[in-house]
């Protein structure tokens, strides 16, 4: 990508400039800066109460009660996932889909979008009558309908048993390389970040201090050598290891 | 006694007691029909009463006697009037009232100010029985149609507000939240979020207000009345005749009852999202 020394490219989708938050006297973000390149896939990694969701929802614009500064540009077109599904549950599926769409063409794209995400025929289910996985897949469909500019999405597969979040992975790499929204997936997760981004940032005492792009081809996997390499840095950088050394 | 039998030592291997299912804690399987048993043993209780002799009719006159006492004010057609004007009444105080009821709970359950205004005087109007307030509204309207349903009115409105402010306040913030999120516009949010969110809230409050509505029903029919079920049961109490208030007074149960099981149909059909413990 045509990124320069600046930053200055005309494809920036987010531009985040020294960002404080903070609840009461505790500073959780403290002068933060973030830029997400147009379609680019950012992976944000951090321990518990690093602020990595305290910056989500800052970017998702619901956080008005919480004291701060700071500059923040993000498209106005941007979902969000939650890490629950967040389904109306007296809403069928469809009407949960379409629920932030207007005008006649609704339905009609609400259902191409249950069908991209494998859940074409549950139009008229509630959504206590799905399962866990195929919940959050409403909320990804839900969340991409509107063909948004940046998609954030806070650990939306921490719920989920491992075998419905590998499927989950590939299924969210899937939708994005179609729509090539912007990126914003928040995780504790590293191999879930090193699978899916084209770039993972770690946040640590209200700052970004890792910024590693990923360069691996694209059916990665743990038994790529560079993948492993990855990891290990990471998790390094995370603190892992520190009461072993 | 006691103490021999809790110093006796226990057998130092433990027999096998796999086969003994563990004791119940719950009330357990629900009986068939079981709603009817306690109704039904009051009737029968009731009848035996009346045919031993021990019940004076004028005391309390025998159930096929009732029976009879209905048959006849069905055919001279005193039931049905009385029962028409009693429906009108009720009906047009439930109407009003929940209206209003659903109203001032939206306007204090969606704005701060709202409810700063209307919850305290909502709180005052439920703790003052409608039978207090009848002086006041008999000097105001008269002893007419108007106080009557005024009455019923108001005694429908408080259960649907409290019911109705109750769900709207108890929405999951979540939802707000992904209202937020979405951009919705406040239409959008109030007909998707909030209203069927309030839903459940709003449906309880109705089932306390429909047999509120024939509660207020025999509070005004029965102080300067000339019609419906209430003055025909006062009248009877005049003339002693026991038969047509029991008749009245079975009419009364039945048409709380009725009206009940109305509210808790729509209930099932509205909130079929629902999946509940009582399902």
């Amino acid at each position: 990508m045509a990124t320069h020394a600046g930053g200055l490219t005309a494809t920036r989708t987010v531009r985040v400039r020294s960002l404080s938050r903070g609840f009461g006297d505790r500073t959780v973000l403290n002068g933060l800066d973030l830029e997400i390149g147009e379609g680019e896939f950012v992976a944000l990694l951090g321990r518990s109460g690093s602020g990595k969701s305290t910056l989500l929802r800052a970017l998702a614009g619901l956080d008005r009660d919480v004291a701060g500064s700071g500059q923040i540009e993000v498209p106005q077109n941007s979902s969000v996932v939650f890490q629950d599904a967040r389904l109306l549950p007296w809403q069928r599926i469809l009407d949960n889909v379409t629920l932030g769409l207007r005008g006649p063409e609704a339905p009609q794209r609400g259902r191409a979008a249950l069908a991209e995400v494998g859940l074409a025929g549950r139009e008229r289910a509630w959504p206590n009558e799905l399962s866990g996985g195929e919940q959050q897949r409403v909320a990804l469909a839900r969340a991409l309908v509107s063909e948004p500019e940046l998609l954030l999405a806070d650990e939306p597969f921490g719920a989920l048993d491992a075998l419905t979040r590998l499927r989950m992975h590939h299924l969210l790499r899937e939708l994005c390389t179609r729509h090539r929204p912007a990126v914003l997936l928040v995780t504790h997760d590293v191999d879930e970040a090193v699978t899916l981004a084209d770039r993972v940032l770690l946040i640590d005492e209200g700052r970004i201090r890792v910024d590693l792009t990923i360069d691996l081809p694209a059916p990665r996997s743990h038994r790529q050598p560079q993948f492993l390499a990855y990891r290990e840095s990471l998790l390094q950088s995370l603190g892992v290891y520190q009461t072993e050394g | 006694m006691t103490a021999s039998v809790l110093s006796r030592p226990r057998p130092a291997v433990a027999t096998p007691t796999a086969a003994k299912p563990r004791r119940r804690l719950g009330p357990g399987r629900a009986i068939p029909f079981g709603a009817a048993i306690g109704p039904v043993g009051l009737l029968t209780l009731w009848a035996v009463g009346s045919a031993a002799g021990w019940l004076d009719p004028r005391t309390l006159s025998a159930p096929w006697t009732v029976v009879t006492t209905a048959g006849d004010l069905i055919a001279n057609g005193r039931l049905q009037d009385n029962l028409a004007v009693s429906a009108q009444r009720a009906g047009l105080g439930l109407a009003f009232g929940t209206v209003i009821g659903t109203v001032l709970a939206l306007a204090s359950g969606l704005s701060r100010w709202g409810e700063a205004i209307l919850d305290g005087p909502i709180q005052i109007k439920r703790a003052i029985p409608a039978v207090a307030l009848i002086p006041l509204l008999i000097l105001w309207l008269g002893i007419g149609e108007e106080m009557k349903v005024l009455t019923i009115t108001l005694g429908v409105l408080v259960p649907v507000y409290i019911h109705t402010h109750n769900g709207l306040r108890t929405i999951d913030s979540r939802y707000v939240e992904l209202g937020e999120s979405l951009r919705l516009p406040p239409g959008t949010f109030l007909r998707r979020i909030v209203l069927p969110g309030a839903l459940p809230g709003f449906l309880l409050g109705m089932r306390f207000a429909v047999v509120g509505a024939w509660l207020s029903l025999v509070v005004v029919e029965q102080i300067n009345s000339t019609s419906g079920i209430g003055y025909m049961m006062d009248l009877a109490r005049q003339y002693g005749q026991t038969d047509v208030i029991i008749v009245g007074l079975v009419l009364y149960g039945l048409l709380g009852l009725i009206s009940d099981g109305a509210v808790r149909l729509v209930q099932r059909k509205a909130l079929s999202w629902r999946r509940t413990l009582a399902d």
